[in-house]
């Protein structure tokens, strides 16, 4: 199982703390007295509550989401130039590229913050044409920010259940008058939300202010709130950025683990050998196209994305 | 209390009429007295963009930053000597004197006010990096603030009026007599719109002005001294709402209330916004066109909705060109 | 586990009282509440020397008058302190809700009288709908031009008061009130004595209070405190930004033209005289004084704007110089208002945190004004 999930829950160097832990016992205590089988047990168990739906066979193969002609300008610029990929469900796809080469703005067009002036952006065959943000995210796609973009003045349980809301169907009425459904999906958003708290490792903090988080606690919370949503698409935006190598490796953990859930994941991410070693596949961009797709290992070897990146004059690339 | 008869909420009730003869009528002398009423609203206007451009902030206290120099102005007029009633004939060379002291008063009067204003209330805040709902808040408290400090003062009345100058008819266009206080207004206005221009575009210090109002961090980097550039800001819109204080005090005497720059401060807001907020051309073409536009809608629609149609005006503006017409730009390309 | 991390320095005394009270159980905290709310309505009754505003002003006027700033004061605090829309044309939706009394009980109307109890929600609903006008075209802009907006739509309602249809300065007179007659003869809701209408409006404060209390721990309430944070972010996390900010817009219109229909009977005379810009400041000042998104810190700020000035009569003149510095004051120093907690935005919140970590969320005196933005948090 997961480094990843331990650190919210790490079994020593707490000694003394167990006596201010009430006799009711939090999910946090009851894992420091759990032998491995029955933390499996428990682990199994929060893996369902996170997600819920995933495929538990999962179908790796057909297109989740593609990327048609997509050409993006503003003004006289033009940021993503005719850029077509498809991302394949229950894949770990690496977007990489220089600085400035649209990664972001790809993700921007995803999620419905820039609407692309030509092509199309599909999720399973369905365009997504001129949908509100919101309603994309409720389609299935979250995603991660490359700085940190949290409610600061939330908990973290608060936030993460922001983002359970997105499948919420209480009325304000029925928040007004606490109908039986409010009820019902409280109950469910707080568990989930506790759930997903622990399964990224921030459990210990999850009464905490936002913005009183230690660093890698954000971007941890980020990827929990990203998911709670529960899409059938995570994008995350440099989600190691400023973490040192040990922090990293857990992040490829928790990546890795988060689709042997079931998820889809698209990963922007600078550190090469924290792509190499977690995505299955990778597009690179330079200056707004695609100049190469393929295996981690053909990336690596590709010369067109060498010369992107030690910056030699394209004259002889393709 | 006696209750006059009214027909009311029946047919024909007047909610609003469409008096077309007497905004035909009245077009020229509307169009006139709106461009010189426009001229006032465009140098207030100015102090609103120029401060919008550098700190994207809503100076709510502009509007008391004008009303300060109103009273400065007629001060000025109270220590020359002059006293409310009848006007006195003066020499021309005594009249530009005067009127020129006066101008120098209400402008001293309004730069300190902007200036004291900035470092008071926004410093503080600027150093706590302070989320924008509180410099609103805080603008406002401080435009409160500077109304109550006049009312206690000088109480809830106007001033009586003192008068320096009469209107007088110089010349008729479209048989309509234009006065000699319209045209010192809109002649001075566009001078001194003309000279701030050039000190935004032209000069040492105006670069600076524009470099924060395009990137305050890259501005800072390049070595601009940003706390110089922003007091400097409040500076100029300050002495040009002193200079609108006593256009505004010559054409209407009565004029210098503790209240009397709330209205003229949101409607110069409105002549901003309508020109292109932290746009200064935009500033005049947006003072002229509300001055004109309001005077034709209270032809049309009568006396109460002037106020009225310079309000929608600006809900309008903003729900559908919240740039403006010619665009937000303090500094060339503003994002 | 680590001690609660308290970020800023409030008044430790407030803290502790704060600490103890959300230690409390439900059944705990009833049993302090019940004798306050009691001792609340009792006040005018009871008429203490030392809260007293007699001889200058009827005491049991004076608390109507805080009551009905308090309830201002809650309808625009889910505005202002909830969503983060600066709002400054909040009177607007208060003379609407005069204007509505008004114009179905007075006897210059000439429309249709209804009793004076369908009045009040038929007021409610018309403000909401005024807000949901206002709103839908507005809610794009971004803040400060909202607040502009704002402030020309309470103007333009306050113009249009002078208008011949709505008679300007003459005015309504003889506005309702509820029915009931005294032993005496005389009407239980009458102008000259204010407690009938404070116990009406102290009841209608707490149930506003409850169903506000409601949606602040629902979804809504999440969604609203998620836009005040981040709109950007809450919208790209599934929150439909628009839909949302315009209910806290109607929400707080209809509770502001509650208020002001209240007003408006409890006066019986409504003209044009009386809903300037200024007194939405006043009640901007009742929001932010106490603690802009905390419910008990607004009640406090709008107890203290319309309390002191009528007990302490020779402030009166001042007042406005007074809140206006204090505003300024408070902005430098204490950004989140005199209380400032955060409010709880989970229905089982409680218990979740007791399970997952043994200890109650982290409540600091930090909220909405005093929020900053996190650079470069190091890692």
């Amino acid at each position: 199982m997961s480094d990843v999930t331990d650190t919210g829950a790490k079994p020593g160097g707490e000694v003394d703390d167990d006596a201010e832990v009430p006799a009711v016992g939090g999910i946090v205590a009851e894992l420091r007295h759990m032998s491995a089988e029955e933390r499996a047990r428990h682990e199994a168990e929060v893996a369902e509550v996170v997600a819920p739906d995933r495929e538990i066979e999962v179908g790796v193969g057909d297109t989740l989401l593609a990327m048609r002609d997509v050409t993006l300008r503003f003004g006289g610029l033009v940021a993503l130039d005719s850029v077509s990929f498809e991302i394949k469900r229950g894949e770990i796809l690496g977007l990489i590229g220089p600085n400035g080469a649209g990664k972001t703005t790809c993700f921007n067009v995803i999620t419905g913050v820039y609407r692309p002036t030509a092509g199309q952006v599909l999720l399973e065959g369905h365009p997504l044409g001129r949908r509100k943000r919101y309603a994309i995210t409720q389609l299935g796609i979250a995603r991660t920010f490359q700085n940190i973009r949290l409610f600061n003045e939330m908990t973290a349980l608060e936030n993460v259940v922001v983002g359970a809301d997105a499948r919420h169907r209480t009325s304000v009425l029925g928040a007004l008058v606490r109908g039986p459904r409010h009820h019902r999906e409280e109950r469910q958003a707080v568990e989930r939300a506790m759930a997903l708290l622990e399964f990224v490792g921030i459990a210990d903090r999850a009464a905490d202010k936002a913005k009183n988080l230690p660093y890698g606690y954000q971007r941890r919370l980020e990827i929990a709130r990203a998911l709670a949503t529960e899409p059938k698409l995570l994008c995350l935006d440099e989600p190691a950025a400023g973490f040192n190598p040990a922090e990293k490796e857990g992040l490829m953990e928790l990546i890795r683990t988060i689709r042997d859930d079931g998820y889809t994941v698209l990963l922007i991410e600078h550190d090469m050998r924290l792509v190499m070693g977690v995505t299955d596949r990778i597009v690179v961009l330079e200056f707004g196209k695609k100049i190469a797709a393929g295996l981690p290992a053909e990336i690596r070897e590709n010369p067109a994305v060498i010369a992107a990146y030690l910056g030699v004059p394209d004259d002889g690339v393709a | 209390m006696n209750h006059q008869v009214v027909t009311y909420l029946a047919e024909g009730v007047d909610w609003i009429r469409f008096d077309v003869d007497a905004l035909l009528g009245q077009f020229w002398n509307n169009t006139i007295e709106g461009l010189s009423q426009g001229s006032i609203y465009a140098l207030v206007a100015l102090g609103y963009t120029l401060v919008y451009g550098v700190l994207r902030l809503i100076n709510f206290a502009h509007s008391e930053v004008f009303v300060f120099g109103v009273f400065a102005a007629y001060f000025t007029f109270y220590g020359l000597g002059f006293r409310p009633g009848p006007t006195v004939t003066l020499g021309i060379g005594e009249l530009i004197l005067f009127l020129l002291l006066a101008l120098i008063a209400a402008m001293a009067v309004s730069g300190a006010t902007a200036v004291v204003l900035e470092r008071v209330a926004y410093r503080p805040l600027r150093r706590r990096n302070a989320p924008s709902l509180v410099f609103l808040i805080t603008a406002i408290g401080a435009s409160f603030v500077m109304q109550q400090v006049l009312f206690i003062w000088r109480g809830g009345n106007a001033e009586q009026a003192i008068r320096l100058l009469r209107p007088e008819p110089v010349f008729t266009v479209f048989n309509t007599a234009v006065t000699n206080i319209q045209i010192i207004t809109v002649l001075a206005a566009l001078v001194l719109l003309v000279v701030a221009d050039t000190f935004i575009n032209r000069t040492r210090l105006g670069r600076g002005i524009r470099a924060v109002a395009q990137d305050p961090d890259t501005a800072t980097l390049m070595g601009v001294n940003k706390e110089r550039v922003i007091m400097i800001t409040f500076l100029v819109g300050g002495l040009l709402a002193g200079a609108a204080a006593l256009f505004y005090l010559m054409k209407i005497p009565q004029g210098a209330s503790y209240q009397g720059g709330f209205l003229l401060g949101i409607k110069a807001f409105t002549a901003a916004v309508l020109g292109g907020i932290g746009n200064l051309r935009g500033a005049l073409l947006g003072g002229l066109l509300l001055g004109v536009v309001e005077n034709y809608g209270q032809s049309l629609f009568g006396g109460d909705w002037r106020d009225i149609v310079a309000f929608v005006l600006l809900i309008v503006i903003l729900m559908f060109r919240p740039t403006g017409i010619l665009g937000e730009s303090l500094g060339k390309a503003r994002v | 586990m680590s001690t609660q991390e308290t970020t800023t320095g409030g008044p430790s005394r407030l803290q502790q009282w704060r600490d103890r009270w959300n230690g409390m159980s439900r059944f705990q905290q009833w049993a302090f509440l019940v004798p306050l709310v009691l001792l609340i309505y009792a006040l005018p009754v009871l008429n203490p020397p030392i809260l007293s505003t007699e001889p200058g002003y009827t005491f049991s006027i004076a608390m109507f008058e805080v009551a009905r700033y308090a309830l201002v004061a809650i309808g625009l605090n889910v505005v202002v302190g909830q969503a983060g829309l600066l709002d400054l044309g909040y009177i607007g939706f208060f003379a609407i809700g005069a204007y509505v009394a008004a114009l179905f009980t007075s006897p210059d109307s000439e429309l249709a009288k209804l009793p004076y109890l369908v009045v009040l929600p038929l007021a409610v609903l018309v403000t909401m709908v005024f807000g949901v006008l206002l709103g839908s075209p507005t809610l794009r802009l971004r803040g400060d031009y909202l607040a502009i907006v704002t402030l020309g739509f309470g103007e333009i309602v306050r113009l249009l008061a002078d208008l011949s249809p709505l008679r300007g300065n003459a005015g309504f007179q003889g506005v309702g009130q509820p029915p009931g007659t005294r032993a005496d003869g005389q009407d239980v809701f009458n102008t000259s004595d204010g407690t009938p209408w404070y116990w009406l409006t102290v009841t209608l404060i707490i149930v506003v209070l409850m169903l506000v209390g409601n949606l602040e721990r629902s979804r809504v309430g999440r969604a609203w405190v998620a836009i005040r944070e981040d709109e950007d972010a809450a919208e790209i996390m599934g929150v439909p930004t628009f839909r949302f900010k315009l209910w806290a817009f109607a929400i707080g219109a209809a509770i502001g033209g509650l208020s002001g229909a209240l007003y408006a009977g409890q006066i019986g005379f409504v003209n044009n005289q009386r809903f300037d810009v200024v007194t939405s400041v006043l009640f901007l000042a009742a929001v932010v004084l106490g603690g802009s998104g905390n419910k008990v810190g607004v009640l406090l700020g709008a107890t203290v704007i319309a309390y002191v000035p009528l007990r302490f009569q020779s402030l009166y003149e001042y007042r406005y110089l007074i809140f206006g510095l204090a505003l300024i004051i408070l902005m430098i120093f204490r950004p989140q208002g005199l209380l400032g907690a955060r409010q709880r935005l989970l229905a089982y919140g409680r218990e979740a945190y007791r399970r997952l970590i043994g200890r109650p969320e982290q409540v600091s005196s930090d909220s909405a004004l005093a929020a900053e933005p996190v650079k470069g948090a190091g890692s």
